[in-house]
């Protein structure tokens, strides 16, 4: 194992983060300012990549896809909240499970009947479909992109809840609603937007996932239950908490992977070491979690209150 | 003596109408994965079957046929409950289809057990080959190991002394590796199997090109395939490492990869540049009426179609006809697309197996071109196991 296999490994931890955190920021602001279960959140995920790849088969662009894509998925988040969610925010949490559970199965066999049940054929920007030289290795240009764009959403998230009028509603929202709602602010309104721009950045995730993951039914559970992992880990309604929670999870996610299999070859027989590496390596970020709960059940990075 | 020549006659005629309404019609049941990402296999394997149906007027074997569509879901247990609805309540004597082996696996011996003909038309997993056979089981595509075994043929033929092998971490993953390994004599220098449901392999990728090997071998199906083969020439290893692969770039995973599989090779027996006549048909008739190009599981299952046309026109329909029938199924005498097509003794198909790599075809569009036979009337590794002659 070198420096720069090791470097080069760290990279695709924080790609992978970097695609966790936009689709944990929707999901914990929802979680944590509406006090919402929405499992549905991987599905608006999977609508996001549709969306682009449809748009990227119409016209062969790329940033078309996105521009459309984005605002698509956030209409139809705000649409959803409005038609079936609503309803439920008085609800039970378990209630609200079963009800995004059900989106789930209606968006995966609605793209079924739309697109067919095989993967849609989307690709990255011909600029960059090739790799950069980087210590030692060829590093694939798209994910430096994904990783570049997904900081720039996130620094003009941070942007937006700290430094703006909406950005504090939403805040105050989140720690008392019932005396933002006394004041004047219609609550259900900001709800519908929270909700609407949580859907906005899993499209967005949808859209930079396209070119290397296939676009296909069901695309949204496995990165769903990664998502619930990194705001409980990061700590529920906290976007720093989903920031550093989806970075930590990516890393370790990715250097288990790549090199806990070779770690348990150098005291396990091969065959068992092949066995075992992967299964190991999988429940790692589970195992974090774990150890989060038990030592800080509110998160590594809870919302500040008071 | 006229007239008794005449009422014997009149008398058979009218026994044959009394014996006719038991083979009028031939309930056939159609399983396979219709929903979930998995599903355009089981689509594939259906389109084509009923292209031969409804293309000799809805019978096979010159008989009507009620083709009962059922969808098992990737779900075992869902699996054994169509079984027994078609067995027990349809009273079907004959059930095609069945996508993958864990399914088949479910099913075999239920199916089988109670005499009815299962004419499989995708998984061929290794159990039902050797001890667990039946002499009602006929597969028409393949025993799962016989992909992965031309391939390291292949990889011996072209000399790779390292090659890196990958597959999901499952049954099948792994019973593609060994495959591959039976007939490789080069060093497989490392096996990497990754989690049936982590679609990014960047971590994995890395690995590969730091211990840069002769050639990497991998069995991604379905949108795993789209995936690997997409982030395999992102991560600027197309070209540099050849990529080997089973099920990986195929009929179904083409339309979704494109140009980023050129060059992708693949081992399978059939692919739609064949040039013999019944392939040829089967290829312009399909592109016709379904406007894309056949995947191996759509021709998998329209010769199975074929295969049940020639045995019912064989035994005129009677199918309650058990020894006739399995007789008449197991001479296997129709056109089949891959050209050479015999049973062996367990039931599973003798055949060439080739090479393919992802290439345009004349049309221009990405699709699979013949490259070489490494293996000529290949039998499958299990069938001495089969207690069947």
């Amino acid at each position: 194992m070198t420096l720069g296999l090791f470097l080069t490994q760290t990279l695709n931890g924080l790609q992978l983060g970097v695609l966790l955190f936009l689709l944990a920021a929707g999901l914990t602001l929802v979680f944590g300012i509406m006090n919402f279960v929405n499992l549905a959140h991987g599905s608006l995920y999977m609508m996001g990549a549709y969306f682009a790849a449809a748009v990227f088969n119409a016209t062969n662009s790329f940033v078309l896809a996105g521009v459309v894509a984005v605002p698509a998925t956030m209409l139809l988040g705000m649409l959803v909240e409005r038609v079936a969610l609503i309803r439920l925010y008085q609800r039970d949490h378990l209630d609200q499970v079963l009800a995004t559970f059900g989106l789930i199965l209606f968006f995966n066999e609605l793209v079924r009947i739309i697109w067919g049940p095989a993967s849609v054929y989307m690709n990255a920007p011909e600029a960059l479909s090739g790799t950069v030289m980087l210590f030692g290795f060829g590093y694939p240009a798209y994910r430096f992109a994904i990783i570049a764009a997904g900081l720039f959403v996130g620094a003009g998230l941070y942007w937006m809840i700290h430094k703006t009028r909406v950005g504090m509603l939403i805040r105050a929202g989140a720690t008392k609603p019932e005396m933002v709602a006394a004041l004047g602010v219609n609550i259900s309104l900001l709800n519908t937007l929270v909700f609407g721009l949580g859907a906005g950045l899993a499209g967005f995730a949808g859209w930079m996932a396209g070119p290397i993951l296939s676009v296909q039914p069901g695309m949204g559970e496995p990165i769903l239950i990664l998502t619930l992992v990194v705001i409980v880990t990061g700590g529920i309604g906290s976007i720093r908490g989903a920031f550093y929670g989806a970075m930590i999870v990516g890393i370790v996610d990715t250097i288990g992977r790549a090199f806990l299999p070779t770690l348990l070859r150098e005291f396990l027989e091969r065959s068992l070491a092949q066995a075992a590496g992967p299964a190991i390596a999988s429940i790692l970020i589970y195992l974090l979690m774990a150890v989060v709960l038990a030592v800080r059940p509110q998160g590594l990075f809870p919302v500040k209150h008071g | 003596m006229r007239i008794r020549t005449t009422l014997i006659a009149a008398g058979l005629a009218a026994a044959g109408l009394l014996a006719a309404p038991a083979c009028a019609q031939i309930k056939i049941g159609f399983m396979a994965e219709l929903s979930g990402p998995q599903g355009a296999l089981g689509q594939d394997q259906y389109d084509a079957f009923m292209m031969v149906v409804e293309a000799n007027g809805g019978k096979l074997g010159g008989v009507p046929v009620q083709i009962l569509k059922e969808d098992s879901q990737l779900k075992p247990e869902v699996a054994t409950q169509i079984v027994d609805k078609l067995i027990e309540k349809e009273r079907v004597p004959i059930i095609t289809g069945v996508t993958f082996s864990n399914v088949m696996m479910a099913v075999h011996k239920k199916i089988t057990e109670k005499e009815v003909f299962l004419i499989g038309s995708n998984a061929g997993p290794a159990p039902i080959a050797g001890a667990q056979c039946s002499a009602y089981s006929f597969i028409t595509s393949w025993q799962n190991d016989n992909q992965a075994e031309v391939v390291g043929k292949y990889a011996n033929d072209k000399g790779y002394k390292k090659v890196i092998g990958m597959a999901p971490n499952y049954q099948a993953g792994k019973d593609f590796i060994a495959g591959f390994k039976r007939l490789y004599k080069g060093e497989v220098i490392d096996e990497i199997y990754t989690p049936l449901n982590q679609p990014d392999f960047s971590a994995e990728l890395a690995q590969v090109a730091a211990k840069n090997p002769d050639a990497v071998y991998v069995f991604y199906p379905g949108g795993l395939g789209v995936n690997f083969v997409r982030q395999y020439k992102q991560a600027g290893l197309a070209g540099k490492i050849p990529l080997l692969s089973t099920s990986t770039a195929d009929g179904s995973t083409l339309p979704a990869q494109k140009d980023d599989a050129l060059g992708v090779i693949s081992g399978t027996f059939w692919g739609p540049d064949f040039n013999n006549p019944a392939s040829r048909k089967f290829v312009e008739d399909y592109e016709k009426k379904y406007n894309r190009i056949p995947s191996q599981y759509a021709a998998q299952s329209y010769d199975a179609a074929l295969l049940l046309d020639s045995a019912i026109g064989k035994v005129k329909g009677n199918v309650a006809d058990k020894k006739a029938f399995m007789a008449a199924l197991k001479a296997a005498d129709f056109k089949s697309v891959r050209g050479n097509f015999k049973f062996n003794n367990n039931g599973f198909p003798i055949q060439d197996q080739h090479i393919f790599e992802v290439a345009k075809d004349a049309k221009g569009r990405v699709s699979l071109k013949t490259i070489a036979t490494p293996l000529k009337d290949h039998s499958d590794a299990y069938h001495a196991q089969c207690a069947l002659k």
